[in-house]
């Protein structure tokens, strides 16, 4: 067993190097699909991570104080508010917090913020919904309370951001699915070809009286090794675009849509296991699929 | 050694061979000819398994192979050393991991190839080659390495399937000593061939097959008749 797998390696190590051409077309057919897989992945991610956290926004209602209105009295509206069952939780927000926070949002934008002479935010309430449904209810519930300025809830975005993000997760979903059946299409293709290529030796291997294991393994582990080189490709390929994505443009995505880019180190970690799981099963698949018909023949 | 027993094989409607029976003894040396469709490549394809008989029996080192299961098939190849017209090596592989491919196959240590390739080789005279590839190689250079893979693992039999029907006159010739010295070792050899020369000047055995049928079986025959 331990013998057999040792011998499968070093064999398909060997043979690798050996069919440099054919390596290479598989390798750079598997290179490509992962490359756009990852690309995708990125924006998939960037997109949701992005909604996400506008839906958060929306989920709430901002209710801003008037600057009489003391710390006293907002802790009374806050319990009133409580006390209603469609209101799971209300949080104050000093203007200094606001302001923090505002700051925190902008990043390394942020002494942008500093030439303002004095805090122009308000003293507010975050009232966090229970379900979005009770949200016009509550929206005049709060208008009516005595000490509050204004009243933000953003009921007809909620509803728009709430299709949308819908619908861009889905078709991302799709187009994801889609990615992978055209990769397994295109790397099977491509072995079929590299096997048509090793059919002579692979009959010529039953002649010497080869089991079917025992031609299986190295190629299985040949296909493998592809699909690891692959993955450390387009890994690499894939952080270098990355990383030059966000330093060319996270100061305009900040700018349009108060949003900063998923660091690049995160989204590394959580490709690299799902690109060599899927590099190395590409090539495992590919290479039991072209083998299977000339060693049954 | 190889026996068949009234064996037929039909292709649809063309007969591939009709009710043959030959009896190869252990140490035999069989020369196998016929016309282009006799039914040559029909018989040593059914000792290989590679195609299942209509009827009759065929035994195989005193095993009846008649009916084998898949599984059981490269155990049978490994018990014949096989050597091709057109040699069929593996092309990215060196001469000695050509040689040790066969031994693996069989799971010899390492330290078994290392001793016993080298003297194959050598017995070949082709042991300054072990580093290089197939393509490297003149075609009667490549047939020593097919023949010393065939004879590594030291089998009862060697089939020859024309084994001098790429090699100028000379060469085939140096081969046919080599397989000839081969058989006064032991090991029973059954070789199709269409070179009458060869055939008449060994003066060794013939069985001569006609569209499927066993036309002649002599011994000190000769070839026979004109291509």
């Amino acid at each position: 067993m331990i013998r057999g797998l040792k011998y499968a390696l070093t064999q398909a190590f060997i043979q690798v190097f050996r069919n440099k051409g054919m390596s290479l077309a598989s390798i750079f057919s598997i290179t490509a699909m992962l490359l756009i897989l990852g690309l995708f992945f990125f924006v998939t991610v960037n997109i949701n991570i992005a909604t996400e956290s506008a839906k958060q926004q929306f989920n709430t209602i901002e209710v801003y104080l008037l600057d009489e209105t003391s710390k006293e009295d907002a802790d009374i509206i806050t319990q009133s508010l409580l006390s209603m069952d469609e209101i799971a939780g209300v949080t104050y927000v000093s203007k200094e917090e606001a302001m923090e926070h505002f700051k925190d949002r902008w990043g390394d934008k942020a002494y942008l913020l500093d030439g303002l002479a004095e805090n122009p935010l308000p003293n507010s309430l975050r009232v966090e919904l229970v379900s979005l449904e009770d949200g016009q209810l509550i929206y005049e519930a709060c208008r009516n309370l005595i000490g509050v300025e204004d009243v933000r809830y953003y009921q007809e975005e909620v509803k728009k951001i709430l299709t949308i993000t819908d619908f861009i997760q889905q078709g991302a979903l799709i187009i994801i699915l889609f990615l992978i059946i055209v990769s397994v299409i295109v790397v099977s293709n491509t072995v079929k070809l590299t096997v048509m290529a090793r059919q002579r030796e692979i009959m010529i291997m039953k002649y010497v009286g080869a089991t079917n294991w025992f031609i299986r393994g190295p190629l299985l582990a040949e296909g493998m090794m592809i699909g690891c080189i692959s993955a450390g490709i387009s890994l690499g390929l894939v952080w270098m675009i990355y990383f030059r994505i966000v330093e060319l443009f996270s100061t305009q995505a900040l700018l349009l849509f108060s949003t900063s880019f998923v660091e690049v180190g995160f989204m590394m970690r959580n490709l690299i296991w799902i690109f060599i799981a899927l590099g190395m099963s590409i090539g495992a698949f590919g290479s039991i699929l072209s083998m299977r018909r000339f060693l049954n023949a | 050694m190889i026996r068949f027993e009234g064996v037929t094989k039909m292709y649809g409607s063309n007969v591939g061979l009709l009710n043959a029976t030959i009896r190869i003894e252990k140490g035999d040396f069989v020369f196998l000819v016929g016309p282009s469709g006799a039914g040559k490549s029909t018989l040593i394809k059914l000792i290989l398994k590679e195609i299942e008989p209509d009827e009759g029996e065929i035994f195989v080192n005193g095993k009846n192979i008649t009916y084998l299961a898949n599984r059981e098939i490269p155990a049978l190849r490994r018990s014949i050393g096989m050597v091709f017209q057109d040699f069929r090596l593996l092309p990215h592989k060196t001469v000695y991991e050509n040689v040790a491919f066969a031994m693996e196959v069989v799971h010899s240590t390492q330290r078994a190839m290392r001793r016993q390739i080298p003297q194959v080789l050598s017995i070949m005279g082709i042991s300054d080659k072990a580093d290089k590839f197939p393509a490297e190689l003149s075609a009667g250079e490549q047939q020593r390495v097919a023949i010393a893979r065939a004879l590594i693992n030291n089998p009862m039999v060697l089939i020859a399937d024309e084994p001098t029907g790429n090699l100028d006159p000379d060469t085939a010739w140096e081969i046919m000593k080599l397989i000839n010295q081969i058989n006064r070792r032991g090991t029973t050899v059954l070789m199709v061939t269409h070179a009458k020369d060869i055939v008449d000047r060994m003066s060794k055995r013939v069985v001569a097959i006609d569209k499927g049928r066993i036309v002649r079986d002599a011994w000190g025959g000769e070839y026979g008749y004109d291509d």
